[in-house]
C-alpha cells in the first residue's frame, strides 16, 4: 500500500481504472444468472431542455413482476455538481451504475482538480453501459438519461443510450422507461422551443408527462397525493443542480391532476 | 572475518540520521503551510505564488489534504488518499472514510518509506476533518519518516513550523471568525518569511461545516484581499 513510482501510468484520473487493477470484485459484475429471476423495471424518466438549462424527473414505482416492490423509490440522482443521471431498468444493476458514475466523477475532479466536459461525462456512461451488456443480454437492461449543464458553452443538455451503449444527444427532450413513449407523445404536445420555456413551465411539462405515462403504463406511478408522494424533479442551470422540493411538486402536480376531475 | 571488498558499513544509528537530515533540510527549504481553526471549521493558508499547483486540497466530503515539500511526492500521497477515500466510501458508505484513518495510513506509508526506501519523501503533510459541530474538529500532522500527532486549534506544517506554533499560540485566544483567521494565518507565515504577502501569493482553502456535503471550498483573491484589508 505504498505510491508506486515505477509507473507514473498508474497515476491516472478513473476510478474505474483503479478498481479495475486493486479492487476488481467492487466492479459491476456481469450477471450469470439462469432461470426465472426477475428484476424490478418498469419506470419512466423524462428530460427536456429550457431557456437556462435542464429539467429531468422521474416517477416513484418500483415494481416486482405485478406487485409494486417500492412506491417511493428514487430514480434521478445528482450524477455531479452539474448534471443528473436518471435510471430505467433493473433496479439493483442501475443503482450500483449511478454510485460508480457518482464516485467516477467526483474522482476525477478531486485528482484533475477541474471537472470533466459534459461530452466526457457522457461518453464516460456509455462505456459503463456497454460494461452491462453480458447482464442487459440477460435481461438485466440499465438504460439511463442523461442530462446536464455545460458550463463552457453556457447551455443544458441531454444525452441518451441504446443498450450497448451508443449515445445521441437530444436537442429538445427525451423519455425513458416503459412508460417513455408515452411521456414523449405528451411532451411533443406540451413542449415547443427550449427558449421559450422557463423553469416554472418546464416543472409542470415534465409532471404533466409523467401522469401521462401513468395513466397508459402499469410500471408508472403518477402523483400519488394519498401518501403524499410525487414524481423526483431535478433542476441543473448555471447555478448547478439541485432537487425540486417535494412541497414545490405537489401544487404543480395536484393542479393538473384538478385539471383532469374537472375541479 | 572477511569482508567483500567495496563493502561500507554504517550503523543503523547513522543511516537514520542522514535520512532525517536529508528530507529534513530539504522541506525546510519549501514553503510552510498552517491550519487553523475558525468559527465554522478549519481554515487551510500557504504561501503559494502558483494559482493551479495546489497545496491545499480536497480528499473526501469532510476532510482536506494539505502537503510541503517535494511536488510529486506530496502530490503522490495526494492522490493515494483521494483513492483509499474513495475506495472506501464506495465499497462501504460516505460516512465510513474518517480523516483519522485516512493519517494512519498516511503514517504507515511514510514510515515504511523512510524506513526502506534508499531516500525517505521530502514531504510532510497535513490531514484536516471537520464533523457536525466543533468538538469533531480534526487535524493530524504526519512527518516525513511517518511520525503522526494529533493538533488543537492551529497547525504548521514545513519549514519554521515550530517558530509559526508559537506565533499562533500567542495569537490564538477564542475561536477566531473567517476573517480573523485569515488575517492571523497571513501573519504567521509573514513572520516566518515574505513580509509583504498579497492575496495574490496566497493560497486558502476552507472546510466550513455550514457547506452542504462536500465541505471542502477554495478561497478566491477578492475574498482575501478583503480579509486582509480589513
Amino acid at each position: 500500500m505504498r505510491p508506486d513510482f515505477s509507473d507514473p501510468a498508474r497515476i491516472a484520473s478513473s476510478f474505474t481504472d483503479f478498481l479495475r487493477t486493486e479492487r476488481p470484485e467492487l466492479l459491476p459484475q456481469p450477471a450469470v444468472f439462469q432461470g426465472a429471476l426477475q428484476s424490478v423495471e418498469a419506470t419512466t424518466i423524462v428530460a427536456l431542455r429550457y431557456a437556462e438549462g435542464v429539467v429531468m424527473a422521474g416517477d416513484r414505482r418500483a415494481t416486482e413482476g405485478f406487485s409494486i416492490a417500492h412506491r417511493a423509490m428514487e430514480k434521478v440522482f445528482p450524477a455531479d455538481g452539474y448534471s443528473a443521471i436518471g435510471i430505467a431498468g433493473a433496479a439493483g444493476p442501475a443503482v450500483e451504475m449511478v454510485r460508480l458514475f457518482q464516485t467516477e466523477l467526483e474522482y476525477y475532479e478531486k485528482v484533475e482538480g477541474e471537472a470533466l466536459s459534459l461530452a466526457g461525462k457522457a461518453n464516460h456512461l456509455g462505456r459503463m453501459i456497454r460494461a452491462n451488456l453480458p447482464a442487459a443480454m440477460q435481461g438485466f437492461v440499465v438504460l439511463p438519461l442523461f442530462g446536464g449543464y455545460e458550463r463552457k458553452l453556457g447551455e443544458g443538455r441531454i444525452y441518451r443510450y441504446d443498450v450497448t451503449g451508443g449515445l445521441s444527444e437530444e436537442t429538445d427532450y427525451h423519455a425513458v422507461g416503459s412508460g417513455g413513449r408515452d411521456a414523449k407523445n405528451s411532451l411533443k404536445k406540451l413542449y415547443a422551443r427550449a427558449d421559450q420555456v422557463d423553469a416554472g413551465r418546464a416543472v409542470e411539462i415534465v409532471v404533466e408527462a409523467l401522469t401521462d405515462a401513468a395513466e397508459e403504463d402499469a410500471g408508472t406511478a403518477g402523483p400519488d397525493p394519498v401518501h403524499g408522494i410525487y414524481p423526483t424533479v431535478f433542476v441543473i442551470d448555471v447555478m448547478g443542480v439541485r432537487e425540486v422540493s417535494q412541497a414545490d411538486v405537489e401544487p404543480v402536480a395536484r393542479a393538473i391532476l384538478d385539471r383532469r376531475t374537472g375541479t | 572475518v572477511s569482508v567483500p571488498s567495496g563493502f561500507m558499513y554504517a550503523s543503523p544509528e547513522q543511516v537514520m540520521k542522514d535520512r532525517a537530515d536529508y528530507a529534513r533540510r530539504n522541506i525546510a527549504r519549501g514553503k510552510p503551510i498552517v491550519a487553523i481553526e475558525y468559527v465554522d471549521g478549519i481554515l487551510l493558508l500557504a504561501e503559494n505564488p502558483s494559482a493551479t499547483l495546489h497545496k491545499v486540497s480536497e480528499i473526501y466530503d469532510q476532510i482536506a489534504f494539505a502537503g510541503v515539500g517535494k511536488y510529486n511526492e506530496y502530490e503522490n500521497l495526494r492522490i493515494m488518499g483521494i483513492r483509499q477515500a474513495d475506495l472506501k466510501g464506495y465499497a462501504y458508505s460516505r460516512d465510513d472514510v474518517t480523516a483519522r484513518a485516512l493519517a494512519n495510513l498516511y503514517s504507515q506509508v511514510l514510515g515504511q518509506i523512510f524506513t526502506d526506501s534508499l531516500k525517505p519523501y521530502e514531504a510532510e503533510i497535513l490531514v484536516a476533518g471537520v464533523g457536525g459541530d466543533a468538538s469533531e474538529t480534526e487535524m493530524y500532522h504526519v512527518t516525513f519518516d511517518g511520525v503522526m500527532t494529533d493538533e488543537q486549534r492551529y497547525a504548521a506544517v514545513g519549514g519554521q513550523a515550530d517558530a509559526l506554533k508559537q506565533f499562533l499560540a500567542e495569537r490564538y485566544a477564542e475561536v477566531p471568525d473567517l476573517l480573523a483567521a485569515i488575517k492571523m494565518g497571513t501573519e504567521a507565515l509573514a513572520s516566518v518569511g515574505n513580509a509583504e504577502l498579497a492575496a495574490q501569493q496566497l493560497e486558502a482553502a476552507v472546510l466550513d461545516r455550514a457547506l452542504p456535503r462536500r465541505k471542502f471550498r477554495r478561497l478566491d483573491v477578492a475574498e482575501l484581499e478583503q480579509a486582509l484589508a480589513s
